[in-house]
């Protein structure tokens, strides 16, 4: 028997309840996947086009212009790789963060577990993801660079990535059935934050003044972490990795905790 | 829980709903700090409006039990607590069983995909697991009729086979209870009744349906027991009948009248001697009628000239446009000039076919032999309904759209009419 009470002040994140749920979560990603390669004429060229773009930009200002350090690698190279993490965690956050809006007529129409509809987006970013690793294995041979044991730490930073992305998305992704401004707000901040981390440049780049500042941003950790993991270069110091972790982990059920006190108020104010 | 016969028990249920004035209604975060910034004293006054309360009712296991009342009345808010898919503000309900619930036909639908992989979706966001439908695919597609259009993308589908795909999906989910808003408003008559043939037999199997409509004809025809809701509240629960003579006394009382415009008018060169300004279905004004009653309106007419005398006609359509027939009154004595009256009209021994129908409603003059000149008319007005006959003891109608719109009554059959003598020779 299942008892509906009004909801109260602070709701525990149904997880079994989204397991139960769990071939609607796959029909949602099957969905997402069918879309995109079905309608884009490009389809997966896209997907690698995408960083490739990105880091040729990215490389030709700062390695180029600002002729910036980078590690000893390849400017191109260790601008593709950031972009493949950065690109990671702005997907998860843009895609969490839409998916409640996108979506206004199952909500308020259908029932099912809320969360089921920004985690299934983890689908399409993971499969972008492997995509373009694919296509960096390929670069990593063309330009004679080779990893070495740390790749092994890779799905941590991957997991890290999604872990923080999701936290960011689905606090906004709640906040948005309310305020729509945060849909604008948001891409200018990922914008930001671009700039704002270590994508296209190093950390041993930045004057160690304002060093300082750039640590405790806790995509920096991550970051580097996954471009030692990618690149063969030592790992950064552990209180760094350690900083990144604390916080990814606690972005995420902080996110979570602010969906599931909104969730069962999505249908009224959608 | 009651009793091991109720399949939902709502206990002091309530549903309370913010409305914000308007000049305090922020659709975004920055506009509501700005606010906060520029009334910091202020206090937010909000509305407070219960959509339900204090509810207190039983849905009984394996029946079809209807939500009846007007716009309004709080028949979709309690559909939607029951499915989950809103959190009641007080109270609570206490459900037996796996609940599946057809709010709206083809929620969740994606044009792009095709037949089949809508299926699959539509049954996994409704909530059956890829197993289930797997399961239910063929009776699924049968039950469409969609079998050569699986693979077709359903944007290119006709809007009556999207409608049937999307509610064989939903009639397929194998829950114990099934809840279902007035999505049978929809596709053509022949597919309503399949529909409810379908509900019908969902109940047969002890399964729980609950259901919301606006046809009468409908709740008669397959509702075990009703819900009458007004303004929030239970008015009335249990006998079908009782909700339904409640319902129709509810939209009987006030002004029903509809005004009519020129866009209604059928040709405006004509003089308009004698203008109908409105009208209302007489007796039942929510505009159903049982299978043995008169269909009768009522119509206020002003008299722009003198004129000597009035008749009144009409012409019955069927809701797909074709025509039924005309009739014309007795002449009568027209208001003075300047005057406005209000005639009342019955048709009386009319055999419709159940069905919807209207009505085009016309003043004028002369006879069968003078010929007739029309002064005002009113086409595509007061739309109607005529229910199922129901017989005695369980005698029924049987009626397909195009079998045309007389009426055939239900059988009777006489005793001892069946002779075995005769069967022998």
């Amino acid at each position: 028997m299942r008892i509906i009470t009004p909801p109260r002040r602070w709701a525990p994140l149904r997880l079994r309840e989204v397991w139960e749920f769990r071939d609607l979560f796959k029909r949602f990603v099957a969905r997402d996947l069918t879309l995109r390669y079905r309608q884009t004429a490009l389809g997966v060229i896209w997907v690698v086009l995408q960083p490739l773009l990105g880091a040729g930009v990215l490389s030709f200002v700062f390695g180029r212009i600002a002729h910036l350090p980078s590690d000893g690698v390849p400017y191109f190279v260790f601008a593709y790789v950031g972009m493949l993490a950065w690109n990671t965690l702005s997907s998860t956050v843009t895609k969490i963060s839409t998916s409640l809006t996108g979506n206004q007529q199952l909500i308020s129409k259908i029932f099912f577990p809320r969360l089921v509809l920004p985690l299934s987006t983890l689908g399409s970013t993971l499969i972008d993801f492997a995509v373009a690793l694919a296509m960096l294995g390929v670069i990593l041979v063309v330009q004679g660079v080779t990893p070495g044991r740390t790749i092994l730490t890779l799905p941590i930073w991957l997991f890290l990535l999604v872990l923080l992305g999701s936290g960011i998305g689905l606090a906004a992704a709640a906040l948005m059935v309310r305020y729509r401004d945060i849909g604008y707000v948001l891409p200018v901040l990922l914008q930001v934050g671009l700039y704002a981390s270590p994508v296209a440049y190093s950390v041993t780049a930045v004057p160690t003044a304002v060093r300082w500042a750039v640590t405790l941003n806790p995509i920096t950790g991550l970051l580097e972490g996954f471009r030692s993991a990618c690149l063969g270069l030592p790992l950064p110091n552990g209180a760094l990795l350690a900083w990144s972790a604390v916080c990814s982990i606690a972005a995420f059920f902080g996110g979570a905790l602010v969906f599931a006190n909104r969730e069962r108020r999505f249908a009224d104010v959608i | 829980m009651s009793s091991s016969d109720t399949a939902i028990a709502m206990r002091g249920l309530g549903k309370a709903y913010e409305i914000r004035r308007s000049e305090e209604q922020h659709i975004t975060l920055a506009e509501q700090a700005l606010d906060r910034l520029r009334h910091p004293l202020r206090t937010r006054t909000s509305e407070t409006f219960w959509a339900l309360r204090d509810m207190d009712a039983d849905i009984a296991r394996g029946q079809v039990t209807a939500l009846v009342g007007r716009n309004g009345a709080g028949k979709s808010t309690l559909l939607k607590v029951l499915s989950r898919i809103t959190a009641p503000t007080t109270g609570r309900v206490e459900i037996d069983g796996r609940v599946g619930s057809l709010l709206e036909v083809g929620t969740g639908f994606h044009p792009e995909l095709t037949g089949r992989e809508n299926i699959f979706l539509n049954g996994s966001i409704l909530g059956m697991t890829r197993a289930e439908v797997r399961r239910q695919f063929d009776l699924i597609v049968e039950f469409a009729g969609v079998a050569s259009f699986l693979d077709t993308p359903v944007k290119r589908y006709s809007s009556g086979m999207y409608v049937r795909l999307a509610f064989a999906v939903a009639s397929h989910l194998d829950t114990e209870i099934l809840i279902v808003d007035e999505v049978l408003a929809v596709g053509d008559q022949d597919f309503q009744r399949q529909c409810l043939g379908k509900l019908g037999s969902i109940a047969k199997d002890g399964r729980t349906v609950v259901l919301v409509s606006h046809n009468m004809g409908v709740v008669k025809q397959i509702a075990h027991q009703a819900l009458l809701l007004r303004e929030g509240r239970v008015i009335s629960a249990g006998s079908v009948e009782d909700a339904i003579a409640g319902y129709m006394h509810q939209t009987a009382t006030g002004d029903d009248f509809q005004t009519f415009t020129d866009n209604d008018r059928w040709d405006l060169q004509l003089a308009r001697e004698v203008e109908i300004i409105s009208g209302r279905m007489g007796g039942h004004p929510s505009g159903f009628f049982d299978a043995s009653d008169d269909v009768s309106f009522d119509v206020n007419l002003r008299a722009n000239e003198t004129v000597g005398a009035l008749r009144i006609s009409l012409t019955l359509s069927a809701s797909s446009g074709e025509p039924v027939g005309s009739t014309f009154s007795q002449s009568f004595v027209p208001p003075a000039n300047g005057d406005t009256a209000m005639v009342s009209v019955r048709i009386p021994d009319l055999a419709l076919a159940p069905g919807r129908y209207h009505l085009a409603v016309a003043t004028g003059v002369g006879d069968a032999r003078t010929g007739h000149r029309d002064f005002d008319v009113i086409t595509n007005v007061l739309p109607f309904e005529v229910a199922p006959g129901v017989g005695a003891d369980g005698a029924f109608e049987h009626w397909q759209s195009h079998w045309g719109r007389i009426r055939i009554k239900p059988l009777v059959v006489q005793q001892g009419v069946i002779d075995h003598a005769h069967l022998a020779l």
